[in-house]
Parts: structure tokens; C-alpha cells; sequence
């Protein structure tokens, strides 16, 4: 054979042998502890007990998720082990708890854990572990900060750009307004006030005339509302959990105090908060939304909504169907199962991170139409888009445009 | 408290065996637990080790509200409070001026004992449920004066503060988690000794004759308020310490995990343990530590009806506690080899 | 002024919370001697199982009846089963068993009714009273009722034989009964006349603070922080501690600057700690006096 032949010839082999190589990496599974060929083990932990325990629905709602996707053969054929345990809403005993997620049960990661201090416990932690710590259940700001704490990403909308888009409105349509708010003595609650507070700059000073708290220890928050009304506030920020929400907003009615009323969008639901209160006196109450509320008949014959009902009746029964955390639930673990089919074969923990971090334009059955998931190495926030909504009769009614909220650590 | 507790009898009975169960047995038995207590990190995983290491905290902490309520009868329901105080003095110290883990401890001490006297001063007025009342307020006080926004730039407010794990010191061949097992282990040791000495001293027969009979007591010459008040700070001590060990072991502090049911937590542990009994701490801090993990495993809804029952049947066959159980033990133990000779 | 006005009647109405609960909490106490920490989980059982017969549309007064039956009959039960076996047991280990109760319930509760508010109807309607926006009319019927059963008891302690007998029975056990009182079953009863009293409390509570599994934590706080400083001794007295514990916070929280806004519950504590050196058994408490 002449020289030429042979070279093109070898070329040839080493060509074919080379391109035969990326098609065996991709074959090659890849894992971190906790996966294996026929499971993923996922670690969770959240208030079954104590106070925020009326959220818990969330996590049975993701277990029933997993177990539906177990039984549809799990993804990439593997099925999902979904570990959550109760931490009573208590620091310390997160601590405890994810360590032995962590350490003894080994799991692949932590998904939607609950709570503001209660992942701040276990922060630097998990980055110092380098175990993913995905999708929290909660929407505080510092999640977002993929310099820092690269193996932390948060999900739902951050709570300062929320009310961002609160001060936005008032400086646009109530300049002169005087502002009252009422909020929860920890980490969320303060979260929410410095966005009011960066989002009406230098007039926060002169246009917040009364700021008041409560604790979960406290059995109503009536005599904060008298003090309220009596402040002259003509607008209300009102940052509580569900069955104080339903308090604040049926005491306001009681001594006939009608401001221009924000509630925070964690309150939002109808069987917990608005229905409890009296939907008479939940009339104009403005809040945001990202997810559609069930109970809201515009999307009654919408194929998303339709699915998740189906999705409800046949995995999670005793779930309660007007609830729109259940949705929140729904649509958190599919985007799960997003990173998950985008991992593949490969479940290392530094993969996960990299498809977490890599999402583009997902659209899911509960998001509100124009609300997509995206993510990017220099965007750590999977949702930051709302829409306003008002209550009116007895739903809450979508207006104007889909927003985008900008904040940043 | 009109009668003495059957408690009160019974150290009596305990040093008359003691006497007779020649001491070595019982040098023995304490050196075996230190070596298994010594030996367990080689074998447990980390994990294990970090979740031994809290229950020593615990028994710490407890044995701070028995040499209050066990030894010297002043019913407090409070303790969170000053696990909560010790804390945050580590805490706090650690994060703003760098000060090494090991130094905490005994600012924390000081801290807490200064703290401890000063609420005991007033609380020589009450008595019982009324004394239980104003500890108790502290207690639930705590945490709200610990979110309050003028003191953020000092205590973190609701963020809380974050701490870093201290390393082994240079040369040993130790993991973080089984460094401070030993660390809490030794500080354990230390406190343990002190205690027991104080207990079999004449301090201790003074303090607990004031729980037992606080008039006769007095009419002995021995002077109540100080003894009152000196315990009341020694347990805070106690306790405080606790609280710093548990913010180092922990890496973070928040107020709210110093709310109320801790102290009740420390109250089950006191009980389960056995009152007036100082190894029995430990009993009881392993007690609060593992059984609501157990009743979680076996069912997560209903964790905490399990956790109950479990603490109901433990009250059945053990009144008094496991302390009470041992001593009942040995008794019998005892009268049986006397029987046999 | 008005603001004045405002705040003591808001704290009036929710000291009338506090003051049902710190009458139940001191029958049981004059009864047994001890606190019993599951008070408000029991209360919340009851108002649990009156929610569940009107959710099945019984009447109203009519599961209030049966709440209110049950929990006499449960009370008197767990006293015979649970507390009876361990009643020469140590003062804390009876503590520790209260606190079990209260774990049982709290989670038997959350299981299952689920842990989401409900709302719970009032008997005495919503409205404003008298068309004024102080105080609404379910707020004075609490208030009204609460004024109502502390007679009723007064009359039944001072005035009846059985009363009598429970007072006996409670202040010198083996005098009673060596003049032939069954003091084993005044305890009972005590345990009975306070789960009734819880029962009524928790259906009155629930409308203000919507029903829930962890709805008495924090009306307990308030309800032992009023019981003792009324005084344990004095029903009377433990009404009175309620009521004045409500206004205060109340009070604290709007017109103290500066520390009234997140410190309530706090300045609230203090003060009655403050009280309590000066009259070390409680406003209306009689100091014990016992023979050495």
C-alpha cells in the first residue's frame, strides 16, 4: 500500500474510533451517592409539627408527586426515594435532621426544604458539603447568590421583588399615600419590608407611618390592626402567614378600616386565608401571583389546570383541591423532574448543580400563561415574573401585565 | 412544697450502699463508661458522633435545672433562657471579636451565672408555681428581646448568627465533629466532677436542706437566701455553658430556636432521667435527643402522639426516673449478695 | 382617647380569652395541685369535636352540648386511667405526664382534622355591639359568659354540698375523708368541671382565633401568666389576671415608644413578674400557710 493509503487508512480508524468515544461517555452513567442505576434518594425537610405546620401539604403533595412518577417507571427508568422530616420549624433541629439526611441516609440532594432561618441553619452547611440544596421552599433574597454559595438555588419569586412591585404601584397610583405594615418577627417578614422599603427609595422614610410585628406564639394580631387604623394609614402592607392573614383582614373589616390592602403572596389561598375571613371583607385586597389558583373559573376548561385536578383526585385525595399551595407543590417537583431528565445518566452532584442552572423557557401546567422557568450561570432565580391580582366576589382576579422583579443580593 | 420528696431519702440510702458496695466497684463501673464514651468516635460515623455530642449538651443543660429544682427545690421553668443567654455570648463573642471557641465557654459561664443570681435575688419571694411563673416569663421573653431591631447589629436579629466549626487543633488526626465530641466530652467530665463534689459537700447538704425544709434549714443558721441565690447562678452556669457548647457544635444561633419547649424539653430530660441524680442527666438527655427521632421513624403524623405515649409508659414503670430505676436496682442487687453471704 | 378606649376593649375581648382559660386552669389546680400543661390541647380536642358535628350539620347547640358532655366524661376518664396510677409518683413526674397528654393531643388533632384553619361558628354573631366598632357582640358574649361561669361555680362552691365536699376534699384530703368524702372522686370531678370549662373556652376562642391544631400555645402563655397573677387560690382572681393580662399587652404594645412596637409580649411579662415580687402569691391569692 502506498503512504498516502495507510495515513488515510490510520486517519480513518482513529476518526471513526474518535467519534465512537463521546457516544461511549454518554453511555457511561455517572453517580454520586445516592444514585444509582434503579434510585434516587432525595432529602427534604419541613414543619409537619409546630408552627408553619399548616403548610405540610406541600411535602405530602411532592410525596404523592414521587410516587406517581414511581409508578409511571420513575425517571431515566430510576425511581425516586423521597426522605422529609419533620423539623418543627426549629433551626437546631434542621440541623440535626439534614446532617442525617446528609451523612447517615445519603442522599443525592436536598429539594424544597422549608423556612427562612431554618435553611439559613443549614446554609453553609451544604455549600461546604457540596451537596445540592435545590429548590427551597422559601423566598428569601439571599438564595440567589451563586458566588457564595454555588450548591444553593432558591425557586418561587424572591419576597423583596414582590414587594417591589408593590411600591412600584403605590408610587405610581397612591403618591401621597401613608403606610402601615404589619409583619412577622422573623427572617420572611423582613425580608419583605426592606423590598417595600428599597423599592420606595428615599420616600420610605416619610410615607411609612406605622410598622408593627407579631410572633406565632401571639393568638390574634387584633389590637395590632386597631393600632393600625389609628396610625392614619390609608395603605396596608400586610406580611402574615395564612391564619393570621385571615385575622388581620377580618378584624380590618370589624372596626370598618378599608386601606388600599397588599397581602403577601404566601397568603393568598382561599380555603386557608380569604374563605376564613369573610370574602366580604377581603373585597380589592391586591396581591401578585405566579401560579393559577384553582379556584379561579378563568382556567377551568385550561388543559393545565385540568391535568393537575386529575393529577389531584387520583394521587392526592385528601389534598385540598382549593388550595393553591398544592399547585405551588405540583409545579416545583416537575421542575424537578426537568433537572432530573436533563441529568440523564449523569447524577453527580456537580451535574445537578449545572442542569439547576441551566433551564430554559420551561413552561409547566400551574404557571400563570407568559411565566417560564429559566435559569443561567449568572441567573440564580428560576421564577421572577408575577402578575397582579385583585379579589373580587369570591376569586382572586388577574390584571394587568406579567412583571418582571429584579432584585438581586 | 409541703412534703419532702421521696427523693430526699433516698441519697441516704444510695451512700449506705455505696458504703457497702466496696467503692471500687463503682470507680470501676464510671472508668468503663469514660473509656466506652473515649472509644465510641473510632467506631461511629460522624454523624453519630455529632448527634452523641448533643446529647451531652443536653445532660449538660439538665444538670443545670437539677442542681436548681433536683438539689435545691426551686421549681424553675426557664432553663431555655439561659441555654439561650450562653449561646448567644458565644455566639456573638465568636463572630464580632474572634474570640477562640475554647474562651467562650467560660464568658458564657460568667455570663449566665451574673444573670442566674441576679433573677435569683428577687425570686427568693416565690415560691412554687409562683417562682416556676417568673422563670418561665423569661423564658418566653427571650426570644422576642433577641429579635429586637436596635440590638440586630449585636445579636443578628432574626437572621441569626453563623458560625464556623473550629478545627482540631494542629496534629491531631481528628475530624471537626469527633474533635468537639472529645471537647464536649472533657468540659462534661470537669463539670460532672464539680458537681458530684459539690452535691456531697456541705454546700450541697445545706442546699438540699432548704428543699426539704426550708424553716428547719433557716433555724440550723444556714443562710438560705445566699444558698438560694448562689445555686440559682451556679445552675445558670451550668446551663449556659451548655448553650455555648451547643452554638459551636451547632454553627448557628437564631432566636427562635430558644422558645419555651426547650425548657420543656429539659424538664422531660430532668424527669426521665431521675431527679436529684446526676448521672442521670445523661439518661435524659438521650432520652430527648433519640425518642422523637424513633417516634418519627414510625410514623411521621403521628410522631408526636408516640413521643407521648413513650414518655407516659416511661412515667408507669419508672416514677422515678431512670435514676430511680438504678437505685431500686442495686438495692436489690445488693440484698441479694447479702442474702447469699 | 379613642385610641385609649380601642385598645382596652380589644384587650378586654382578648382577655376574656385568657380569663376562660386561666379558670379552667385553676380548677384544675385547686383540684390536684399541679398545672396541667395540656389544658389547651383538650380545650382544642372539644372545640375539635363540636367543628366535626356541625360539619356533619348538627345544630350548633347541640354539639356544644356533646363537646361540653365529652369533655366532662373525658376529663374524669383520664384522670381515673391516666393520673390515678401515678398520683404518689414525684410532683415532676405528674408534670412530665401533662406534658405527654399534651403531645398526644396536639398530634392526634393535626391527623385527623388536618392542620388548615376552620372557621367556627358563633352563637352571639359578629355583629357590631350596639352599632358601635369597639367591640363586636360574639367579643361581650365572651366576656358575658366567662362572668357567668365564674358565678355559677361561685354559687356552686359556696352554696352546695357537693361544692363543699370538693373543697374538703382539696384542702385537707384525710380529715375529708375520715368524714366520709370519696376525695378520690372529687379529684375527678375537678378534672371533669375543668375539661367542661376548657370545652367551653376553646368553642368560644375558635371563632376569634379560627380553629386549629396549634391554636392554644399561645392563649396557654397567656392564660397561666393571668391564672397566677390572680393568684392560684382564687377563681375570682384568675378571671381578674386574664382580663388584666389582656389590657396590658394591649396597652404596652400601643403606647410605649419605642420598645411597645416588637417588645409586647415581653413588657407584658415583666410587669406581671414585677407584680408578682410585690404580692408574691398573686393579686388575690391567699399565701398557704401549713403547719412544719
Amino acid at each position: 500500500m502506498d503512504q498516502n493509503r495507510r495515513q488515510l487508512l490510520i486517519a480513518l480508524g482513529l476518526g471513526g474510533t474518535a467519534m465512537l468515544i463521546p457516544g461511549m461517555a454518554r453511555a457511561e452513567k455517572n453517580y454520586d451517592v445516592g444514585a444509582t442505576d434503579t434510585e434516587i434518594k432525595i432529602g427534604n425537610t419541613g414543619p409537619y409539627s409546630g408552627p408553619g405546620s399548616s403548610y405540610s401539604t406541600i411535602w405530602k403533595c411532592e410525596a404523592a408527586f414521587f410516587k406517581m412518577i414511581n409508578g409511571q417507571g420513575g425517571i431515566n427508568g430510576r425511581k425516586i426515594n423521597f426522605l422529609s422530616y419533620d423539623d418543627a420549624y426549629s433551626p437546631p433541629k434542621t440541623v440535626e435532621q439534614v446532617r442525617k439526611l446528609v451523612e447517615s441516609d445519603q442522599v443525592l440532594f436536598l429539594f424544597n426544604t422549608a423556612g427562612t432561618p431554618t435553611n439559613t441553619a443549614i446554609h453553609k452547611y451544604m455549600n461546604q458539603k457540596k451537596v445540592p440544596h435545590l429548590l427551597l421552599a422559601t423566598g428569601a433574597t439571599k438564595w440567589g447568590d451563586p458566588e457564595h454559595f454555588p450548591w444553593t438555588i432558591g425557586f418561587q419569586p424572591t419576597y423583596q421583588s414582590e414587594t417591589r412591585i408593590y411600591a412600584s404601584y403605590i408610587l405610581e397610583k397612591h403618591p401621597n399615600a401613608k403606610i402601615g405594615i404589619l409583619y412577622q418577627n422573623d427572617d420572611y417578614g423582613k425580608d419583605y419590608v426592606k423590598g417595600l422599603k428599597d423599592g420606595l427609595g428615599t420616600k420610605a422614610q416619610s410615607m411609612i407611618v406605622m410598622e408593627t410585628t407579631y410572633e406565632t406564639t401571639d393568638p390574634t394580631v387584633d389590637s395590632q390592626i386597631v393600632n393600625l387604623k389609628s396610625s392614619g394609614a390609608d395603605v396596608f402592607l400586610n406580611v402574615t402567614i395564612a391564619k393570621y392573614a385571615a385575622q388581620a383582614i377580618r378584624k380590618a373589616g370589624e372596626i370598618g378600616w378599608k386601606p388600599v390592602h397588599f397581602l403577601n403572596n404566601v397568603a393568598t389561598t382561599i380555603s386557608g386565608a380569604m374563605k376564613p375571613a369573610g370574602f366580604e371583607n377581603c373585597q380589592g385586597i391586591l396581591s401578585t401571583f405566579w401560579i393559577k389558583d384553582p379556584t379561579d373559573p378563568t382556567w377551568k376548561d385550561d388543559a393545565g389546570y385540568k391535568e393537575w385536578v386529575a393529577y389531584m383526585d387520583k394521587y392526592y385525595p385528601e389534598g385540598d383541591k382549593t388550595d393553591n399551595v398544592n399547585a405551588y407543590a405540583y409545579t416545583v417537583a416537575q421542575t424537578l423532574m426537568q433537572v432530573l431528565k436533563q441529568c440523564g445518566d449523569d447524577l453527580t452532584r456537580d451535574n445537578l448543580m449545572k442542569q439547576v442552572r441551566n433551564i430554559h423557557d420551561l413552561e409547566l401546567p400551574m404557571l400563570l400563561p407568559g411565566i417560564k422557568v429559566n435559569t443561567g450561570p449568572n441567573d440564580p432565580y428560576p421564577i421572577k415574573q408575577m402578575q397582579m391580582a385583585r379579589f373580587d366576589g369570591e376569586r382572586w382576579a388577574l390584571f394587568g401585565p406579567v412583571m418582571t422583579g429584579n432584585v438581586h443580593v | 412544697m409541703t412534703m419532702p420528696p421521696r427523693e430526699a431519702v433516698e441519697p441516704l440510702a444510695t451512700a449506705r450502699l455505696a458504703a457497702i458496695a466496696r467503692p471500687n466497684a463503682r470507680y470501676l463501673a464510671i472508668a468503663a463508661v469514660i473509656a466506652i464514651a473515649v472509644l465510641l468516635p473510632v467506631v461511629a460515623t460522624n454523624f453519630v458522633v455529632f448527634q452523641l455530642t448533643l446529647v451531652m449538651i443536653y445532660g449538660l443543660a439538665i444538670l443545670g435545672l437539677n442542681l436548681l429544682f433536683g438539689f435545691n427545690g426551686q421549681f424553675a421553668l426557664g432553663h431555655s433562657a439561659f441555654y439561650g443567654i450562653g449561646a448567644y455570648t458565644a455566639a456573638i463573642l465568636m463572630d464580632k471579636i474572634d474570640l477562640p471557641y475554647y474562651w467562650t465557654l467560660p464568658c458564657s459561664g460568667v455570663v449566665c451565672f451574673v444573670v442566674g443570681f441576679l433573677f435569683g435575688l428577687p425570686a427568693l419571694r416565690l415560691q412554687g408555681l409562683y417562682l416556676a411563673l417568673a422563670t418561665f416569663a423569661l423564658a418566653a421573653a427571650l426570644p422576642q428581646i433577641l429579635k429586637f431591631s436596635p440590638l440586630e447589629d449585636l445579636t443578628g436579629g432574626v437572621q441569626g448568627i453563623v458560625l464556623i466549626k473550629p478545627e482540631a487543633p494542629a496534629g491531631l488526626p481528628l475530624n471537626p465533629d469527633q474533635w468537639l465530641y472529645y471537647f464536649t466530652l472533657a468540659v462534661l467530665l470537669v463539670l460532672l466532677a464539680v458537681a458530684t463534689n459539690l452535691v456531697n459537700s456541705r454546700t450541697g447538704r445545706a442546699m438540699m436542706a432548704i428543699r426539704d425544709h426550708p424553716i428547719a434549714a433557716a433555724a440550723m443558721g444556714i443562710n438560705t437566701s445566699l444558698y438560694k441565690t448562689l445555686t440559682f447562678g451556679t445552675s445558670a452556669l451550668y446551663t449556659g455553658i451548655a448553650g455555648a457548647l451547643g452554638a459551636i457544635v451547632v454553627q448557628f444561633v437564631a432566636p427562635d430556636s430558644f422558645s419555651f419547649f426547650l425548657s420543656i424539653s429539659f424538664l422531660v430530660g430532668l424527669v426521665i432521667g431521675g431527679v436529684a441524680s446526676i448521672p442521670g442527666c445523661l439518661v435524659g438527655g438521650l432520652f430527648v435527643l433519640y425518642v422523637p427521632n424513633i417516634a418519627e421513624r414510625i410514623s411521621t403524623g403521628l410522631a408526636g402522639a408516640i413521643y407521648g405515649c413513650i414518655m407516659l409508659l416511661v412515667i408507669f414503670v419508672m416514677p422515678s426516673g431512670a435514676a430511680g430505676l438504678g437505685r431500686v436496682a442495686l438495692a436489690r442487687a445488693m440484698a441479694w449478695r447479702t442474702r447469699r453471704r | 382617647m379613642e385610641l385609649l378606649l380601642q385598645q382596652v376593649l380589644a384587650g378586654l375581648a382578648n382577655g376574656a380569652i385568657y380569663a376562660l382559660m386561666a379558670l379552667a386552669v385553676v380548677m384544675i389546680y385547686q383540684a390536684i395541685d399541679h398545672l396541667n400543661f395540656a389544658q389547651g390541647e383538650m380545650a382544642t380536642f372539644s372545640a375539635f369535636i363540636a367543628w366535626q358535628l356541625i360539619a356533619w350539620d348538627q345544630p350548633y347547640w347541640l354539639a356544644f352540648a356533646v363537646a361540653v358532655i365529652a369533655s366532662f366524661v373525658g376529663g374524669i376518664v383520664i384522670e381515673r386511667i391516666l393520673f390515678r396510677p401515678i398520683h404518689n409518683a414525684p410532683i415532676l413526674s405528674q408534670l412530665v405526664a401533662f406534658i405527654a397528654l399534651f403531645s398526644i393531643l396536639n398530634s392526634t388533632d393535626g391527623e385527623i382534622w388536618n392542620f388548615t384553619i376552620k372557621t367556627f361558628p358563633t352563637p352571639f354573631g359578629r355583629e357590631p355591639l350596639f352599632g358601635s366598632r369597639l367591640i363586636s357582640t360574639h367579643e361581650a358574649g365572651m366576656i358575658g359568659v366567662t362572668v357567668v361561669i365564674l358565678g355559677l361555680l361561685y354559687l356552686f362552691f359556696r352554696g352546695s354540698r357537693l361544692g363543699l365536699a370538693m373543697r374538703a376534699a382539696a384542702a385537707n384530703p384525710d380529715s375529708a375523708r375520715l368524714v366520709g368524702i370519696r376525695v378520690g372522686w372529687m379529684i375527678a370531678l375537678g378534672w371533669g368541671m375543668s375539661s367542661a370549662i376548657g370545652a367551653v373556652a376553646g368553642m368560644l376562642i375558635a371563632p376569634v382565633v379560627y380553629l386549629e391544631p396549634n391554636m392554644m400555645l399561645g392563649v396557654l402563655l397567656y392564660g397561666f401568666t393571668g391564672a397566677v397573677l390572680g393568684g392560684m387560690t382564687s377563681p375570682g382572681g384568675a378571671v381578674a389576671g386574664g382580663f388584666i393580662v389582656g389590657v396590658i399587652e394591649n396597652l404596652a404594645g400601643t403606647f410605649i415608644p419605642y420598645f411597645g412596637r416588637e417588645l409586647k409580649l415581653t413588657i407584658a411579662l415583666v410587669l406581671i413578674t414585677a407584680v408578682l415580687l410585690v404580692r408574691p402569691t398573686g393579686l388575690f391569692g391567699r399565701a398557704v400557710v401549713s403547719r412544719v
